[in-house]
């Protein structure tokens, strides 16, 4: 073993490879910064290049580009509040509010240097257990996948806030909208409608952008300032490593937790950033600052999403089976220069294996230097007017929505989930809760029916199982503690507000609950099963909310207001900017991506920002090139046009 | 001033926009390959390898570019490239065995028919069955003594794929409950390894690279292939594992040669065609002249002949080679004209078997 770690290593430091190795780290870091392109279209950028190289060569491109991804995509996440990849969806929850706080160059250069971290951490924890890692990934079997599912969904206790049957009923709302498509024991259809795109369920990416960018940007519109609402930029680069070395056990942990969640196939590498949050969470003392630009919000997710990569090699060098999304996609790689994935990447092709590791280490610390270097000047992104921002990023956010499956039902999707998620952020429906349900719905009703099916109920009896149900247990009764405090804090800070809107709000909830629970009872119980389950648990709670609505228990905390109609003449409300987007939807429809966002880009300029012409021609000309790029050297497709 | 310059750029763009938008097609340097699936998979990778090779041998030597539309399984993308792909030849699609399987089942989202979409050639694929050692059987001949033992498979669903095996393991008479759920043929063989399964079959490329070493080890025992086709469409051993039995030879041991001319096999022949045999297909849209396929099918014959493939295919192809012509057109045709009352009987049978509904 200890040869073919130096092997590995001679291979890693040759100078040609080290060339290729750079070259996918830029390449990584290009598609990492665009939010909705990531690994999936990097790596298929590269395949075609790929077949013909040597084999040596190829991994370290693909390397290098897998490694720098979850580094990269955090750009975004802190600095706009649009999640850059499923990766970094977490990040999110505090890296943004510490960007409105005029701190974004400290909250990135964290989340570069947990980054890196995770990353060797990763790479670290793949040397030491590639060898023997087999047995126990091995040991995990459907009933403890199920287990660990629960965890996960355990964690909704401490993220969901202060309301926890607002919380629940989010986290059950989210598995609903994941239950829709084709059931994944007997694909039946669940609330398809009969159309094609619901078959395959709504893509996890569109959930993203459409739970945090929409209702950020009609926000921060409807407030019409910068991104940073301090007046001068806080918090420089180096304070952000201070923070991660003063938090290092964190980092550690997290990476740790997202080293192994990585490393056990099934579960999904969506996941891993929602659970380091949690943990993070959990695990911190003073709980008050999380979601309001904790530091630790963002260096948990982040140290777990680039130890996940590490963990995730595992599975795919070892059974052929990718860990994550990305490494599906580096499983076609490896095909493809020929490199057949098995037992004997542990045995025979050692070195090879090393040599990934090794490159994946190197890689880390390469990308995360380069994102360190230019996240001060990016960060100044957060001082430019914001009506001239929201535009370029509403453009971003439609092509990266509808990257996903390049279907207009992506476009719809996400108008209707951004929908959602603006009245549930008004109300306190905890956000984060939606997507722990979404993202482990499948993973938990899959499970728990392949578990019953291996081994009856004597699942149950399992010792894996009853360790992971212990873990679920600290981790309720965390949340159960926080909760018991918060409702203290909020029973002081409670005020009267028209309790009609948010009773509407729930109303609809129960009503696409009902209408899930009537349209369940005519599958077959396998099918149905789940989503009769979760809607019930819905409808039971929901009853609850109401109770406390009409009751005006002081937990609810309602801060916002139903504000679709005008506030005042300065603040033109949501419904007027959301039509702005429907109108550059409708746009699309009707004349194609290019010019209906040239039409829209100028208008919203001329409109709204009010920028002088030449200010105007300087934007709209940048981004005409900007796609001009994107369409021929990334060969991105784009929306076109229904008519022409 | 500004309103006009503004009025001028927006002008100026809806130009440059439209032209982007058009020069995606009828390009006559480049090439369409509709995949209905996801960059990664299986499709992909096969496309993306050929692809290259494919140009080089076509007239003008276009470049030959995989757009991937997927959807619905892969019926989005099928759907649109028979309904309205160009018959040009600018444009040839591909289908794979679960295309054909919605096909063959009579899914009601299906929008394509085969007999007239133009076979440029088809690829095979083979798949190998093995069971764990702790059942006690060696081979084909013991496979009695499974009965009574319980018996696990790890499926993708009774209506994909995985309906080749699951009605091979009906006509053998075995009680193997298929557990369902399975991301791809990968779960399932995590799940035999893990112990939960213990019986798996890999395609067999999957089986030689994985799988061998698992009997090596003395985890696995193999039992029977698939079988594979010979020239004039008879199931024959395949090639790649020519030590194992096929399904069919096991089949005429165990309940005597008459089952073979009985219609349950004959739809299991059909299934095994449309799902291994010629299991993934390129195609040119229907109404494509004679004279475009005949180019498509000459660069086909060519790219086999090129060292360089011939290095390399057994990566991504497993070993076989692709079939052209007139040959591949017959097998694919008849395994694909199910007949009314055949394809009735497998819905029957999957309802009544596994509550599985045809939508």
């Amino acid at each position: 073993m200890f040869n073919a770690a130096l092997e590995g290593l001679e291979i890693v430091l040759e100078i040609n490879h080290l060339i290729f190795m750079f070259a996918g780290i830029l390449m990584g870091l290009v598609v990492g910064i665009f939010p909705g392109l990531g690994g999936l279209v990097g790596l298929s950028l590269l395949l075609p290049f790929v077949y013909g190289m040597n084999e040596t060569q190829a991994l370290a491109m693909m390397v290098g580009m897998v490694a720098v991804i979850p580094t990269s995509d955090t750009f975004t996440s802190v600095l706009m509040g649009i999640p850059g990849s499923n990766a970094s969806q977490a990040t999110v929850l505090d890296g943004y509010p510490l960007s409105k706080q005029g701190q974004a160059s400290r909250a990135l250069s964290a989340a570069f240097f947990a980054s890196m971290f995770g990353g060797l951490l990763g790479a670290l924890v793949l040397t030491v257990f590639l060898v023997c890692a087999r047995g126990v990934i091995l040991s995990f079997g459907t009933p403890e996948l199920f287990m660990l599912s629960l965890l996960g969904l355990s964690m909704v206790g401490v993220i969901s806030g202060n309301n926890i049957f607002k919380g629940l009923v989010s986290c059950g709302l989210g598995m609903l909208v994941a239950s829709m498509g084709s059931a994944p024991a007997t694909a039946e259809e669940r609330m398809t409608f009969s159309s094609l795109y619901l078959f395959d369920g709504i893509p996890l990416v569109v959930v993203g952008l459409g739970i945090f960018a929409l209702p950020e940007i009609i926000d921060l519109l409807k407030s019409s300032t910068t991104i940073a609402q301090a007046s001068r930029l806080g918090g420089n680069w180096l304070q952000g490593i201070k923070d991660a070395i003063k938090y290092r056990w964190l980092c550690f942990k997290c990476a740790g937790v997202g080293a192994i969640i990585g490393a056990i196939p099934g579960l999904g590498g969506s996941v891993v950033d929602w659970i380091a949050y949690g943990f993070a969470m959990q695990s911190a003392k003073d709980k008050s600052q999380f979601g309001k630009g904790d530091i630790r919000g963002v260096l948990g997710p982040e140290s777990a999403n680039n130890a996940k990569e590490g963990g995730a090699l595992i599975p795919t060098l070892l059974f052929g089976i990718p860990g994550s999304g990305n490494m599906a996609i580096f499983l076609g790689g490896l095909i493809l220069i020929g490199l057949e994935p098995g037992p004997a990447m542990a045995k025979d092709d050692l070195d090879i294996s090393y040599a990934i590791i090794w490159s994946l280490a190197l890689a880390n610390l390469i990308g995360a230097g380069l994102c360190l270097l230019i996240s001060k000047p990016v960060s100044q992104i957060t001082r430019v007017p914001y009506p001239i921002l929201a535009p370029l990023m509403i453009m971003v956010i439609t092509f990266a929505a509808f990257q996903s499956t390049r279907d207009f039902g992506d476009l719809a999707a996400l108008l209707i989930i951004g929908l959602l998620a603006y009245f549930m952020k008004q109300y306190h429906w905890s956000r984060p809760a939606f997507l722990i349900g979404f993202v482990l719905a499948e993973q938990t009703e899959t499970y728990l029916y392949q578990a019953i099916q291996f081994y009856e109920w004597s699942f149950l009896t399992r010792p894996g199982v009853w360790v992971i149900f212990v873990l679920i247990l600290f981790s309720t009764i965390i949340g159960y503690r926080y909760l018991k405090r918060e409702k203290g804090n909020a029973r002081a800070s409670a005020f009267e507000l028209p309790v009609g809107p948010e009773l509407i709000f729930g109303g609809i909830i129960l009503l696409f609950s009902t209408i899930f629970l009537i349209n369940s009872f005519e599958l077959t119980f396998t099918a149905s099963i789940f989503p009769i389950g979760v809607s019930l648990m819905n409808l039971i709670l929901l009853a609850v909310i109401f109770y406390q609505i009409f009751k005006r228990v002081p937990v609810l905390k309602v801060s916002g207001s139903f504000d679709w109609f005008p506030a005042s003449a300065k603040d033109p409300g949501f419904r007027y900017y959301f039509t702005w987007w429907l109108g550059y939807y409708g746009l699309i429809l009707l004349l194609g991506f290019f010019p209906a966002t040239a039409l829209f880009v100028t208008a919203f300029l001329w409109r709204e920002a009010k920028v002088r012409w030449k200010t105007l021609t300087g934007i709209v000309l940048g981004t005409a090139f900007f796609l001009w790029i994107l369409a021929t050297f990334l060969k991105i497709e784009f929306p076109q046009s229904l008519i022409f | 001033m500004r309103r006009q310059t503004t009025l001028l750029l927006s002008v100026l763009w809806l130009i440059a926009g439209s032209s982007c938008n058009t020069d995606q097609v009828g390009d006559n340097s480049r090439i369409e390959w509709i995949i209905p699936y996801k960059e990664g998979g299986g499709s992909d990778i096969w496309a993306r390898f050929l692809a290259p090779f494919l140009g080089q041998y076509l007239p003008e030597q276009p470049t030959v570019l995989v757009r991937n539309v997927p959807g619905g399984g892969s019926l989005k993308g099928v759907n649109w490239f028979y309904q309205q792909a160009p018959n040009d030849g600018s444009v040839i699609g591909h289908t794979s065995g679960s295309t054909a399987m919605n096909y063959l089942l009579g899914d009601s989202k299906v929008a394509y028919r085969y007999d007239d979409m133009k076979l440029i050639f088809a690829t095979p694929t083979g798949g190998v069955l093995y069971i764990s050692p702790k059942l006690g059987v060696s081979n084909y001949q013991e496979l009695d003594l499974l009965k009574g033992q319980k018996l696990f498979y790890g499926s993708q669903g009774a209506t994909s794929l995985d309906i080749v095996p699951i009605l091979a393991f009906y006509l053998l008479d075995l009680d193997i409950k298929p557990v369902f759920g399975m991301k791809g043929r990968g779960s399932g063989r995590l799940s035999f390894e893990r112990g939960e399964a213990n019986v798996d079959y890999q395609t067999t490329s999957a089986y030689l690279k994985r799988v061998v070493p698992l009997i090596e080890e003395g985890l696995a025992v193999p039992i029977m292939s698939w079988g594979s086709l010979d020239e004039e469409g008879n199931v024959i051993r395949d090639p790649t594992v020519p030590d194992l039995p096929h399904f069919l030879e096991v089949l005429a041991w165990a309940k005597g040669p008459e089952i073979l001319e009985t219609q349950e096999v004959k739809i299991w022949k059909s299934l095994f065609i449309a799902g291994f045999a010629c299991q993934k297909l390129a195609l040119l849209p229907p109404g494509t002249p004679d004279s475009i396929v005949h180019s498509w099918q000459e660069a086909t014959r060519g790219l086999m002949k090129d060292p360089k493939f011939i290095d390399n295919a057994p990566k991504v192809l497993g070993g076989y080679m692709p079939i052209v012509g007139d040959k591949g057109e017959k097998l694919i045709k008849e395994a694909l004209q199910i007949k009314p009352e055949y394809r009735q009987w497998l819905t029957d049978w999957l309802y009544d078997t596994y509550q599985a509904k045809v939508q």
